[in-house]
């Protein structure tokens, strides 16, 4: 695995930023201009030959400046290999479509766009995937709330479906189980006072 | 009388149609009754599957993977407990393993029985559904003598799985493995020599090799092609790997083919069953480690430790190392993956679930084009959709 990982970056040294090798799989980090290139070179290469494209996902990353992750998986049924390929987007740089190197890209690319709003440029039908007619958002990204913004019902009244505003009957519970001696992020009341004294750390 | 003006008509497919296996609504545009355009829209069973994960811990979320492709539960939860071991770098016990195997297999004959028999139903032929669900009754009742669901089981956990079998529940098994084939060549006789099943099936939706790989397809779709690619034999996980069986290939990438191939399927998933039960070793069936796995509840009687253990475990769960992996398993629609990603805590980062049948349907347009509308649901039941995976 780490010939081929060499044999990808050393073919593609402009346009592959790193390979590397975890928990047995293999990753490559791409430049997302350059996708297409790599794609075609991951499909065509003969120590290569992934010719299947299994998967196309974003990942959101709020806090970084490029927030969004393109993950394609690619398997090569020749070899038994696979490989993931990411590239690092943000809500207004386009990233290449794959649809022309596989066409299995389309649905997964519109998927995308739909859930994170990651925009493909040369996608031939950019349309939105999963979620209902005339949705506004994307509701995979970290700042979409669990709860969502509207609500459908029928209405006897008008004859028809309408939309309103979530209301929920009881606040949205989201418990917090982490235990707060190893991972807590915030602070707990009381804790300030034993900043200087390490007795009050132990468990 | 003037000339007339003779338009492709559009028709609405759907979204209740009985042949659509599900909420599928497709917009075609019909040249007479040749099929020229699909344009299928997807999503009416969305459910926002990826989302919730995201916000529950990685126990909480495994029920959803049975909400998945409904037919075959246990597989969906497979990949997803695969993923969570792979990143926790966790054992599973052996008897474990092959209790895992068994129940894929059983979901696999799940699965290919509703296929078959409704695939039948699609192209004209009653009587097999009738003889084929009551076999399914029963591999329900295996599930639910397991784990006490006859659908969502919930039965897989990351470490093992949750009980060991019931006792006699394997001998009741293999005495179904037993009278199971009767029936299956009953249902053979009705259809494959069939005049109707084979003018409705034969050289319809032919894909070659070419379009099976450019399209992503995987499972009987691909096969049917004849790559011989299964994961169970390429990329063998759990005992598959001891595993004595067949991957059945077609010839000529048809409907048809399709057809036979899941039939040959559920003759190799008897094969693997019964080598299961055979070889099955004693022991445990959870991981004995205490962080990912909860304690035995006579433990929790008698040591504090355990008690300790299985509150943490079901109120903080456990937490899995930062890091990014892809599991897949051959699940019976094809390639059921689960892209991972963790950073370290409780939950989920993200949890993209690759679904066999959301590739599949996206080559609908592409497989359909030229055909006649009556051949939309053969194709379509050759395809093995399931909503409740494709639209998540």
């Amino acid at each position: 695995m780490q010939d081929i990982a060499d044999h990808i970056s050393q073919a593609l040294e402009n346009d592959v930023v790193s390979a590397s090798v975890a928990h047995g799989e293999l990753t490559i980090v791409a430049r997302a201009d350059h996708i297409q290139k790599v794609l075609n070179f991951l499909r065509d290469d003969q120590a290569c030959l992934f010719r299947q494209l299994i998967d196309v996902c974003g990942v959101d990353y709020p806090e970084r400046a490029r927030r969004f992750d393109v993950v394609y998986h690619l398997l090569s049924i020749e070899l038994n290999q696979r490989v993931r390929v990411k590239v690092e987007t943000d809500e207004d740089t386009p990233v290449p479509s794959a649809v022309d190197v596989f066409p299995t890209a389309g649905w997964f690319e519109r998927e995308a766009w739909d859930m994170y709003g990651i925009f493909f440029a040369g996608h031939p039908d950019l349309r939105r995937m999963l979620t209902d007619y005339g949705f506004k958002g994307h509701p995979l990204r970290k700042d979409f709330p669990l709860t969502g913004f509207v609500e459908c019902r029928y209405s006897e009244e008008e004859k028809r479906v309408v939309y309103e505003p979530v209301e929920l009957k009881q606040e949205f519970r989201d418990f917090d189980f982490m235990s707060p001696w190893e991972s807590a992020e915030y602070i707990l009341p009381g804790d300030e006072k034993s900043e200087d004294d390490s007795k009050g750390e132990s468990k | 009388m003037s000339e007339v003006d003779i338009k492709n008509y559009c028709l609405n497919f759907g979204p209740q149609h009985p042949a659509a296996h599900g909420v599928l609504r497709m917009v075609m545009e019909l040249d007479g009754e040749v099929i020229e355009r699909v344009d299928p829209h997807i999503g009416l069973l969305h459910r926002g599957t990826e989302k919730l994960i995201e916000h529950k811990q990685y126990l909480q979320a495994m029920p959803y993977f049975d909400r998945l492709d409904y037919v075959a539960p246990m597989n969906q939860e497979h990949a997803f407990v695969l993923a969570i071991e792979k990143l926790l770098d966790a054992e599973v016990p052996e008897r474990g393993q092959y209790i895992r195997v068994l129940y894929s297999e059983i979901g696999r004959i799940l699965n290919h029985l509703l296929n078959l028999t409704t695939h039948a139903l699609d192209v004209g032929a009653l009587t097999p559904i009738l003889w084929g669900f009551e076999e399914r009754e029963i591999l329900m009742e295996f599930y639910e003598a397991v784990c006490g669901a006859r659908l969502h089981a919930a039965y897989f956990r990351p470490g093992g799985v949750h009980q060991d079998l019931p006792k006699g529940l394997a001998e009741r098994i293999m005495a179904w493995t037993e009278t199971f084939p009767q029936t299956l060549e009953d249902m053979e006789a009705l259809l494959i020599d069939n005049r109707i099943f084979k003018q409705r099936n034969v050289d319809i939706g032919r894909i070659t090799v070419e379009d099976a790989l450019s399209w992503g397809f995987s499972g009987p779709m691909l096969r049917s092609v004849g790559i011989p690619w299964d994961l169970r034999k390429s990329q063998p996980y759990e005992v598959y790997d001891r595993m004595d069986f067949q991957v059945a290939v077609g010839t000529s990438g048809d409907c048809y083919d399709r057809f036979m191939l899941r039939i040959a399927e559920i003759r190799e998933s008897l094969k693997i069953m019964r080598q299961c039960l055979n070889d099955m070793p004693e022991g445990p069936v959870m991981s004995l480690d205490n962080k990912i796995a909860p304690p035995k509840r006579s433990e929790m009687k008698r040591s504090m430790e355990a008690l300790i253990h299985h509150f943490k475990l079901y109120t903080e769960g456990f937490k899995v190392p930062e890091g990014e992996v892809y599991a897949a398993v051959e699940a019976p629609k094809g390639e059921f993956g689960v892209y991972l990603v963790s950073d370290g805590s409780n939950r989920p980062y993200r949890c993209k679930i690759r679904a066999p049948g959301f590739a599949h349907l996206q080559a609908m347009e592409f497989m359909c084009k030229g055909h006649m509308l009556a051949d939309a649901p053969a194709v379509l039941g050759a395809m093995d959709i399931v909503f409740g995976e494709v639209d998540r």
